[in-house]
Order: C-alpha cells, then sequence, then structure tokens
C-alpha cells in the first residue's frame, strides 16, 4: 500500500463519514433533548430522495438541498408529534418513519420518473462538485502535508465542508448558550425545566427541528454529493450505524467526528478491498460487508467503555401528579 | 381510572387506526393519480375473489403469524425485537441444511425435524442480543437490527461460497429432495373434497402456525413461565422482588421468539420455494411489528391482524400487476399501522376515551375517588 | 418557637386568595371548590392525608395543572396562572417534594436554568454566581455555586430548591413535604431559614402531614380532607388532637394496642453486613443485628441511610458479604440461592418499601397478584399450567379476611387506593406463615384508617411468635410500633434503645449520626 493509497482511502473515507457525521450529529440533538430517534435512516432516506429529484426536475442542487431539508422535517414533525405531543412510543415511531420512507421513495418515485425507483442520474448543477481548497494545487508539492491538503482535504464537496464545521458549531450551541442549556437539561429532567417556567414541548420540538435538518444535510449529500441519483435504499443502515456512532461518541459532538471518521475509514478499506488478503487468510467481502454492524454491537456490548445515555432519554414527558 | 371498556381497547381503537392508515394510503394513490376505491376493488378481487388469490393471501398470513407472534411473545416481556426478519433468516438456513444433508423418508417427518431446526437457529440468533440486553444493556433494538444485518452477510456467504450448486448462477441452494415436499392447501383441501385451486403456496405450515398461536395462548396466560414473562413485562423491579430471575427471563423469551420467527422458514422456504434463495424473507420479520401491535399481542388479534396484512401483500402484488401502484404501498400501509397503532396511539385514544367519559358521566354524574 | 399571629385581616391584600378551585383528574375529583386566603409576611400551613389534594392544589397555583373552575388573586388582583413561567412572573416560587434539579449539573446552572439573562451563558452565569453570593449572606443558604447535584447530600438540594426561587425573586414560597428526607436537625435548620424569610416579609405556604411540624413553625393552618377544604385556624387556637381529627374526619388512635413482647429465641441474626452498590459506594458499613421470635425489631432511620439496602439483601434482591442466619442456618448472599425465590423458600417475608413498584405489578389483577413471588406454590398448579381457579379462590377468603375493598379480586392493582393495595401485599406476605416478616413503610401512603388496620396485622403476626423487621422512616410508628428499637445512620447502626427508655429526641440525634456522647462533647468543645 502506498502513500498514495493512503490518502486515496483516506480522502474517500472523508466522504462516507459525512453522512454518518450529519445524522450522528442530528442523533445528538434529539437524543441530548431525551427523544430517541431511530428514524435516523428513514428521514436520510427521504432527503435523498426528494433532494435528487428536485435537483433533478428543477436543474439546480440547492433547491434540491432545500426539498430534501423539508422532507426530512416533515418526518421529524411526525416524529415530534408521536413522541412529544402524543407521547407515544419513540422507538416504534422511528420504525414507523423507517418504513414509510422506505415505502414512499419508492411509490413516489416509481410514479414520477417510472425508472424502477431511481432518478435519472444528475448532471451540472443538479448535483454538488467538489471546491478546490485555496492554494491546493500550489502546496501539492510540499512533501507530506502538501499532498495531504490537495487529495484528502481539498476537493470536496460544499456539505462536506459543512458537515465538519457543524462540529465545533454543535459543541458552542450545546455547551455555551442558553439553548444548550435547557436542551440538555430537558433529556436529563423535563421536570426540572418545566417548573423552571420553560417549556418542554417546544425545546424538544426545536431538537427535533434541528435533528430534521441535519438528516435532510445528511441526506441531501448521499444522493446530490456522495452519488449522483437517487436508489432504492441507498442509506443502507447509515442511519443505524450513525446511531451506533452517537453511543460511541458518548452523545459529544467532538466524539461523533471522530466516530463517524472511523466507521467512514471502515467503508472506504472495505470499498477499496472487497476481500481483505491478511495472508494466512482472506477476508470474505461479505465480512466486510457485515464488519460495521459486526463493530457497533461490539460498541454496543460496553466493551469499548461505558456509554451513559441522558437519563430521560425516550420518556415521553408527564407531569407528575 | 379509565372509563373505556375493554372492549373498545381492542377493537375499536384498532380498526379507528386501521381506517385511518387506509385513508392516507388512499390519499397516497390519489396524489399518484390512480383511483383508491378501484384500487381496493382490485386488491379485494385479486387476494378474496379466489381460490387462487386465498391461496396466496393464506401463503403470506402464515408467515405473519409467525413473525407476529415472535414480536408478540417479546412485547410481553417489554422487550422490542425488530430482528425477526434476521431470525427468519437463519430459520431458512436452519431449514436448508435438514433438508438438503439428511434424506428424509417421508415429509411428515421432515416438516418435524425441518420445525425444530427451524426453531434452533432462530433462537440462536436472538440469543447475544438478548444476552447483550440482559447483562451489559445494550439496547435490543438496536442491537437486533445490527444482527439483521449481519444474517443478510452471513446467508449471502453461506450460499454463495457453500451451498451454491456448481454452475449455478443465482444465490441460491438446490431444491429439496421430493421427499421433503409439503402438501399444499389446495391438495389437503381437495382429499377432502373441498374444491381449492392447486398450485398457490399456502401450505399445510398453515396449521402448524395455528397450533404456535395456541400454544403461545397457553405459554403466556396459563403457564408459570408465562406468568413471569408478563410480570418482567410490566415491572422489572418487582418481578426481581418476586425472584424472578431478569436474565433467565429475558433469555428465555428472547428465545422463543427467536424460534417463532425462525419457524417462519418451514413456510417460505420449505413448503413454497423449496429451496433457500437469498433475501426470501421479503420483509416479513417486520410486517410482524405491525402484526402484533394491531394485534395487541394475543394470538387471536394476530390471527386477524396477519390475515389483513396476507390481503395487503397479495392485493399488492395484483395492484402492481394491474394498475401503476407498486408493492410498496403494502410498505406504507405497514408504516401507517405502526405509526398509528403503535406510537401514535394517544391520538385515537384520548378522543375515544373522552366521549366513552361523558357517556359514563351522563350516566352516574361524577364519580369521586381518591386523588394523587 | 413563637408563632404570631400573622397579618392583620383587612389591613391589607391577602398575598394568595383562592376562590372556588375544583379539579378533576378523569373521574377523580382531586380538588372540590376550595376557597383560601394567606395574608402577606406569614407561614400558613396546609395539612391533611395522604390524597387530599393538598399537592393538586399548589400545582395549580404554581401553574402545573389548569383549574377546573375557581379564580386566583394575587396580592388582591385577579390573575390567571396557565403555565409555571406565569405563576414565577407572579412571584410564586415552589419547591417540590421531589427534586426538580438536574442531577449532572452544577448548583449554578441549575439556579440559572430558565432564569437566564440572555442567549449567551458566560453573562448569566456570572451574574447568577455574584447574586448567589449575597443570598447565601442573607438568609443562612450556604451552597457551593460549582459543586453537581448529584455529589451534594438532599438538605443542601433543597437550599439549591430555594436559591432557584428565590433567584427568581419570588415572594411566596411552596414548600410540599420538605422535611420528608431531611434528618431533625435539618428540619429544624430549614425552618429557621423559613422565618428568616418571614422577617423579610416573604409569604410561606408549607404543606405536611407532620401535625410536629404546623404547631411549631406555622402562623395559619388549613386542613384538607378528600379534595375538600375542611378548616382553617389561627395555629395558636388549635391543638394537634384537633387537627388530626379535622384530617380524618373522626376520632383516631394515635398509638397501637399492643401487649408486652414475650421474645423468644433468635430467629433473624446478621453479622457484620455490608454492601457496595454500583456505583462502589459503601452503603451498608458493617451491621449486626438479631431480631427474636415475638419480637418487633423497628429500624429508624433519614431515608438513605442504608436501611433500604438492609431489606434487599434480606430479600433477596440485593447482594451482599457478611453473614445472615435464620433459625441458625446460614443463608446464600452472594451465590446461586441469593435471590428473593430462594428467600421465600426459607420463609422470609418481605413488605416491601415501594407497593407500587415493586410489591406489586399494578397492571396485573388482584388475583394475579396474590401468586406474586410465589407462583411456584403447589397448590397453585395444574399439571403443566397454573391453577387459575385456585388462585382465585385462595385471593377472595385473603380479601375477606383482609378487608379489601372494594372486594373484587377481578380488578387491576392500580385501581385500589394505596391502603387497599398495601393489604393486598400483607395478605399474600403474612398469610405464608413466614418465620421471619421484613416490613418496609408499610403505611406510606396508607390513609389514617387503613394504618390501624395494618398495625394490628403486624403486632398480631409478632404475637404468634414470628420476627418482624421493620423498616420506617416516620419516628412516630417506630415508637408505637416496634418492641427495640435500631437507629441507622451512614450505613451504621448507632445503637438500639427500647422505647419506653428513649423519645424523639434522642432518636432524632441518633438519626443524624450523634450519641449522647458525642453530642455532649461538641456541647463542652
Amino acid at each position: 500500500m502506498d502513500f498514495l493509497t493512503i490518502l486515496q482511502i483516506l480522502d474517500s473515507a472523508l466522504r462516507l463519514a459525512t453522512p454518518l457525521l450529519f445524522a450522528c450529529l442530528a442523533g445528538l440533538f434529539s437524543e441530548r433533548a431525551g427523544i430517541f430517534d431511530i428514524g435516523l435512516e428513514g428521514k436520510m432516506l427521504g432527503a435523498a430522495f426528494f433532494s435528487a429529484a428536485t435537483a433533478f426536475t428543477t436543474g439546480s442542487v440547492w433547491l434540491g438541498l432545500l426539498a430534501g431539508i423539508a422532507a426530512s422535517m416533515v418526518l421529524s414533525g411526525i416524529h415530534g408529534l408521536a413522541s412529544i405531543t402524543f407521547k407515544g412510543n419513540q422507538l416504534i415511531s422511528g420504525v414507523a418513519i423507517n418504513f414509510l420512507a422506505s415505502g414512499l421513495t419508492v411509490l413516489i418515485g416509481l410514479s414520477w420518473f417510472k425508472l424502477g425507483g431511481q432518478t435519472p442520474a444528475l448532471q451540472g448543477n443538479a448535483r454538488f462538485s467538489g471546491i478546490d481548497l485555496p492554494f491546493a494545487e500550489a502546496l501539492s508539492n510540499v512533501p507530506v502535508i502538501g499532498p495531504i491538503y490537495a487529495e484528502v482535504l481539498s476537493g470536496h464537496t460544499f456539505l462536506v465542508y459543512l458537515a465538519l464545521l457543524a462540529v465545533p458549531l454543535s459543541w458552542y450551541v450545546l455547551f455555551r448558550t442558553r439553548f444548550g442549556l435547557r436542551l440538555r437539561a430537558v433529556g436529563e429532567n423535563p421536570a426540572a425545566v418545566d417548573t423552571a417556567g420553560v417549556s418542554v414541548v417546544h425545546l424538544r420540538y426545536a431538537a427535533i427541528a434541528i435533528a430534521g435538518v441535519l438528516c435532510g444535510l445528511a441526506g441531501a449529500y448521499l444522493s446530490t454529493g456522495l452519488g449522483a441519483s437517487f436508489v432504492r435504499e441507498m442509506t443502507a443502515g447509515r442511519g443505524f450505524i450513525a446511531l451506533a456512532a452517537l453511543i460511541f461518541a458518548k452523545w459529544r459532538p467532538w466524539y461523533a467526528l471522530y466516530a463517524t471518521f472511523l466507521f467512514g475509514l471502515l467503508e472506504a478499506v472495505s470499498n477499496r478491498y472487497p476481500s481483505l488478503d491478511l495472508g494466512a487468510f482472506t477476508l470474505p467481502s461479505q465480512f466486510m460487508q457485515a464488519l460495521p454492524y459486526i463493530l457497533t454491537v461490539v460498541i454496543l456490548a460496553g466493551f469499548v467503555g461505558k456509554a451513559i445515555p441522558p437519563r430521560a432519554g425516550g420518556q415521553p414527558y408527564v407531569k407528575e401528579r | 381510572m379509565t372509563a373505556m371498556p375493554k372492549w373498545a381497547d381492542i377493537t375499536l381503537i384498532p380498526l379507528i387506526n386501521l381506517i385511518l392508515a387506509f385513508v392516507i394510503s388512499g390519499l397516497v394513490i390519489l396524489a399518484i393519480g390512480e383511483d383508491p376505491l378501484e384500487a381496493l376493488s382490485v386488491m379485494i378481487e385479486g387476494a378474496l375473489g379466489s381460490s387462487y388469490g386465498w391461496g396466496y393471501t393464506l401463503y403470506y398470513a402464515t408467515n405473519f403469524i409467525f413473525t407476529g407472534l415472535a414480536v408478540a411473545v417479546a412485547f410481553h416481556a417489554s422487550l422490542f425485537n425488530i430482528g425477526g426478519e434476521g431470525q427468519a433468516t437463519l430459520g431458512g438456513l436452519g431449514v436448508a441444511l435438514i433438508c438438503l444433508l439428511i434424506p428424509w423418508p417421508h415429509w411428515t417427518v421432515a416438516l418435524m425435524a425441518a420445525s425444530v431446526s427451524a426453531a434452533a437457529f432462530g433462537a440462536f440468533w436472538s440469543i447475544i442480543p438478548a444476552y447483550l440486553q440482559a447483562k451489559r444493556g445494550s439496547h435490543i433494538v438496536i442491537t437486533t437490527i445490527m444482527f439483521n444485518f449481519i444474517a443478510a452477510a452471513l446467508l449471502n456467504y453461506v450460499i454463495v461460497n457453500m451451498l451454491r450448486p456448481k454452475g449455478a448462477m443465482d444465490p441460491a441452494t438446490a431444491k429439496f429432495p421430493e421427499a421433503t415436499h409439503l402438501p399444499s392447501l389446495g391438495d389437503i383441501l381437495n382429499s377432502f373434497g373441498i374444491p381449492f385451486a392447486k398450485g398457490t403456496p399456502a401450505n399445510v405450515t398453515l396449521f402448524v402456525a395455528l397450533a404456535a398461536c395456541v400454544l403461545v395462548y397457553f405459554l403466556i396466560w396459563r403457564t408459570r413461565l408465562g406468568y413471569q414473562i408478563r410480570a418482567f413485562g410490566k415491572s422489572q423491579p418487582a418481578a426481581i422482588y418476586a425472584g424472578i430471575n431478569p436474565v433467565r427471563i429475558t433469555i428465555i423469551c428472547m428465545m422463543i421468539s427467536g424460534g417463532l420467527a425462525g419457524m417462519m422458514a418451514i413456510n417460505n422456504v420449505m413448503g413454497e420455494a423449496e429451496r433457500l434463495i437469498l433475501g426470501s424473507v421479503e420483509g416479513a420479520g417486520f410486517i410482524g411489528i405491525a402484526v402484533a401491535l394491531m394485534g395487541r399481542s394475543h394470538p387471536v388479534g394476530i390471527v386477524l391482524a396477519a390475515l389483513l396484512f396476507g390481503f395487503l401483500s397479495q392485493g399488492g402484488a395484483e395492484l402492481s400487476l394491474w394498475t401503476s401502484v407498486p408493492r410498496e404501498l403494502v410498505t406504507v400501509i405497514q408504516a401507517l399501522v405502526i405509526l398509528f397503532t403503535g406510537a401514535l396511539d394517544g391520538m385515537v385514544r384520548a378522543p375515544v376515551e373522552r366521549v366513552f367519559l361523558a357517556l359514563s358521566r351522563d350516566k352516574s354524574g361524577t364519580v369521586r375517588g381518591p386523588a394523587e | 418557637m413563637t408563632a404570631e399571629n400573622g397579618g392583620q385581616p383587612g389591613s391589607a391584600a391577602p398575598a394568595i386568595e383562592l376562590k372556588g378551585i375544583s379539579k378533576a383528574f378523569g373521574p377523580v375529583q382531586a380538588n372540590k371548590d376550595i376557597s383560601i386566603r394567606v395574608m402577606p409576611g406569614t407561614i400558613h400551613g396546609i395539612i391533611g392525608e395522604n390524597g387530599a389534594g393538598k399537592s393538586t392544589l399548589m400545582s395549580i397555583l404554581y401553574g402545573f395543572y389548569k383549574a377546573d373552575s375557581g379564580e386566583i388573586y394575587i396580592s388582591g388582583q385577579k390573575t390567571t396562572i396557565p403555565d409555571s413561567q406565569a405563576a414565577i412572573a407572579s412571584g410564586i416560587g415552589m419547591v417540590f417534594q421531589h427534586f426538580k434539579l438536574v442531577e449532572n449539573f452544577t448548583v449554578l446552572e441549575n439556579v440559572v436554568l430558565g432564569a437566564e439573562d440572555g442567549a449567551f451563558l458566560g453573562p448569566s452565569l456570572a451574574k447568577a454566581r455574584r447574586e448567589l453570593t449575597e443570598l447565601a449572606r442573607e438568609y443562612e443558604l450556604n451552597v457551593d455555586p460549582d459543586a453537581l447535584i448529584e455529589e451534594i447530600g438532599v438538605g443542601m438540594q433543597q437550599r439549591v430548591e430555594i436559591l432557584k426561587a428565590l433567584y427568581r425573586k419570588a415572594d411566596i414560597l411552596i414548600l410540599d413535604e420538605p422535611t420528608g428526607v431531611l434528618t431533625p436537625a435539618e428540619a429544624d435548620h430549614l425552618f429557621r431559614i423559613l422565618q428568616g424569610l418571614k422577617a423579610q416579609g416573604k409569604t410561606i405556604i408549607l404543606i405536611t402531614h407532620k401535625l410536629r411540624e404546623i404547631m411549631d413553625v406555622t402562623d395559619t393552618v388549613s386542613v384538607m380532607r378528600r379534595g375538600e377544604m375542611t378548616a382553617t385556624v389561627q395555629t395558636s387556637q388549635t391543638s394537634p388532637t384537633e387537627l388530626a381529627e379535622l384530617m380524618v374526619g373522626r376520632k383516631v388512635l394515635l398509638r397501637v394496642d399492643k401487649t408486652a413482647p414475650n421474645p423468644g429465641e433468635k430467629i433473624l441474626d446478621v453479622t457484620d453486613l455490608r454492601v457496595i452498590d454500583k456505583k462502589g459506594v459503601e452503603r451498608l458499613k458493617g451491621v449486626s443485628f438479631n431480631v427474636r421470635a415475638g419480637e418487633i425489631l423497628g429500624i429508624a432511620g433519614v431515608a438513605g441511610n442504608g436501611q433500604s439496602e438492609l431489606l434487599n439483601v434480606l430479600g433477596g434482591i440485593q447482594t451482599a458479604t457478611g453473614a445472615v442466619r435464620v433459625n441458625g442456618n446460614d443463608i446464600d448472599l452472594t451465590g446461586k440461592f441469593s435471590d428473593a425465590r430462594s428467600r421465600r423458600a426459607r420463609s422470609i417475608a418481605h413488605v416491601p418499601e415501594d407497593r407500587q413498584r415493586e410489591g406489586l405489578i399494578m397492571d396485573f389483577k388482584a388475583w394475579e397478584n396474590t401468586a406474586f413471588g410465589y407462583d411456584d406454590d403447589p397448590e397453585y398448579q395444574s399439571g403443566l399450567l397454573m391453577d387459575n381457579s385456585a388462585i382465585r379462590a385462595d385471593t377472595e377468603g385473603k380479601i375477606g379476611r383482609f378487608d379489601v375493598r372494594p372486594a373484587n379480586g377481578n380488578l387491576e392493582a392500580k385501581s385500589f387506593s394505596g391502603g387497599n393495595q398495601q393489604k393486598i401485599v400483607l395478605a399474600r406476605e403474612i398469610e405464608r406463615n413466614p418465620d421471619v416478616l421484613l416490613v418496609g413503610q408499610p403505611t406510606r401512603g396508607v390513609d389514617i384508617g387503613a394504618i390501624e388496620f395494618i398495625h394490628q396485622q403486624i403486632v398480631a403476626l409478632r404475637d404468634q411468635g414470628k420476627a418482624i423487621l421493620l423498616v420506617s422512616v416516620e419516628l412516630e410508628e417506630i415508637l408505637s410500633l416496634a418492641d427495640r428499637i435500631a437507629v441507622i445512620f451512614d450505613g451504621h447502626l448507632m445503637g438500639e434503645r427500647l422505647p419506653a427508655e428513649t423519645d424523639e429526641k434522642e432518636l432524632g440525634l441518633m438519626m443524624a449520626g450523634m450519641t449522647k456522647e458525642t453530642s455532649n462533647q461538641e456541647a463542652t468543645a
């Protein structure tokens, strides 16, 4: 494996980590506010479809992005209605949202484009193109740092840089603002927030709305940045991997970056080497495909440090009598 | 505290939920430019209009009875098993190995052996998530989802690299031997002189599924194990106070659940395909969630809900054949049923409860009782 | 403590006036046509049994619930209080029975939460830090602003709650059962703080079911019974007996009728019991005691000092080190036979502290709860299945003998009142005729009528020669029921006393970790 291959794998890892990072931060806002969100997958899928479909139809990737975010927000709204307003089971609501997105994207896609559930390939302004960072060309000859800058960091789409920016932003919002204090409080003890005269319902809806926007970005990136069309079930379990990354990250923004990059790296390696030859034996491609899920189970089993979730997570807030 | 009678809880509420799901699906059909009423009539005609249609509807229903029971048994212990898909996948492997490796003299013996094997493989696939939930507090919802993905990859490897006949292209095992072929529902009914279309996939497994319902009923409501499962599901601290071992109950309950999901394979793998094909569970594991929610985790309700989803699956297939409405409509309806019965229950329940409360107040005046 | 008659009626508008407040939860009428006037600068007590509707009334005042009908006046102004925000704006602060604090936040963050200045945290926290120092000086409310809530004691947490209210400029402070988790000394400190607040012109409403507190600190007192306000009187013109009668609606016996004990041989023998919890904190630090046949040993102590762990270990819910012998035989504390079922097999019955969380499955019917913990009883089996008709028949008998009302075994446990739920648990455990009965908080949340009955049943079991371990945070209950009293503090037993040779004062000191000897030392030091 030469230096260039490593750089290419890292570059690919960053791309693949981006949707995971958006989704992971979405889960972070939602779960920090006490709302479990297994519907990340469905929201991403819905956003991926609507951004590709809109981008193709209008020819503008920006309108596509907005449509993707809107689709994800609608699904978030349903989740909020079920888990906040009607105090339903958040897990079941998430499962329902995943199926709803899975069914509706194909149903609408078939009747819209008649391409077996896909959207036509996106070209030109209908997809995000790479942005060359300043001096990438000039620095590329500087040893080590130059190629890393030019090959790994430069040349990604706008959304990749937005995802990276979202990390410090999330940290600042959560830990340095009034909104963040209240959001974290509502995930730990909603009664404390309620008796302090702040609306639990508003805060939780705000959290869910942020999650909706972030999932929308994740989905839009999948179909208009990473890929160039929508394909059936194109999220392929990424929502669940993001959820695992969230647990791995112990519900903290910076750790979320590290965790999602690790999973992105894993996917990049398995894309590059479908069956990994380790000398003595060869890891079959199926194993490489299953590896993120196996790793997630290992993480969930708590062998990599105990993660303490927000205390009020998963419980609808009912005023005590 | 609630003034709502029990019958309303088990019939009226699911019915309203179902109507809501249907109305919204109808709107979706309208939105894609088709006529919902005509779609419904195509579905009814295709699924229930002939014994041929019934043959398919009952075949699907058999799958859903197994996966619905699987989800329901876990629900009774407050465990949410989303792993039915993976457990049924593994059950398929169990059936395939039994049918391919052992020369069976007669289908009856083969069926019994395959049932045991399917259940064992399905149960095996639920042990690790159960153990991790019980011992390490890893959320079973996430672990069972992960195990679905892992099961798909595992089966892919086993079929492609080990069980695929030489030279074959499609990812499937060889055809099972003749002696393991199960009699179809048509064969059985015709032998009793009842006319029923031949060549439909419904088979003798339907009766195994119904027997499983009876057994689950007795298990949950009449045995000590069932009593302990229900107690554990209602309150874990209370269960520990009563000396019920939470680890033991979680693992046993999940194994029963996984075993039931695995047993679905005798229907789709042994009864229908007569070989193991990759991806043959086709989402039945997930439909089990809707079936269990709608059937209120009770065998009778599950049979009815399974019939409903069997109808939707067959009707949906017919629909995609004759109109431009695709099969995925069933996924949408399934999602809506899960949403309304499982998550938005309060939306429907609260107004219905208010109606009953108003009715009971009219009758007896204000009821007084202790507060706080 | 001098309790003056507060405020001269007519001279100023009442700080709070409620007119005709009614509130129903579904079919349950929690408050019925309640009217009350509280003058500024006074301490007003509201007393009533569990379930009388006190907390509901105060929650309405704090905007937690909306009253179905009635009017609220604050300082003479008619006000609506749709939410807690409005209550805070009207100058009302509330200290709930279960504190509303974020455990992994600091004191400062908890105080600031919901009362921040501006969108950014930095300046808000700095301002709160300054104000907190001032409030601490003014009212004896010292707390470390940077301590995490989960790392400070309950007394301290309560001060944070009071600080939260004062930081929001509350003029009216409502305290709901504030002394439940406090030692007598901490309670006295709290009452000093309240007197200080009163001197500054604040109005205080104290909700309690403890007559002593009402008599000690309030100026006026209102009595609630079954959702109605039965009387409002000047504290100086009433007596505990009168208040008790007003609470219950009939004459009550405050002492238990029982004969002198006739202790036999040691049945339960506990030696050097130690428990370390999941966080690594030692909860029981070498506890030794014994209970004889025909004897009630009462464990007194403030909640959270290890008594729950003691019951859990003996009941097979928690593991421990040390030795426990029953009838001379060792019981398993850590191994395969340390579970609750094995305890029952060794003739140890357990009435748990929290009957709704542990003792009963609230969604199960009464008859199903009769088999709870005893589902392996051969009487309840019929082949492979459970003999439900046998369990039902057994339940009918128990309902009759323990006077459970309504006498219907097919009702779910949650539809019985607290007292009747407790009778279902007691019937199940006592009728097993155990050698050892563990009883935790037998009358918590139980109406006074049922308390007498429950106490009689416990005494009757003692008189049959059984060993009874009674854990209660109600000192009065321990004093009247126990034959011998051990006081637990911080995982240690502070010593044993006979009820006739001690009093609330001595026990209170022991509950705070002081024996006579150490408190004398402190006095001389």
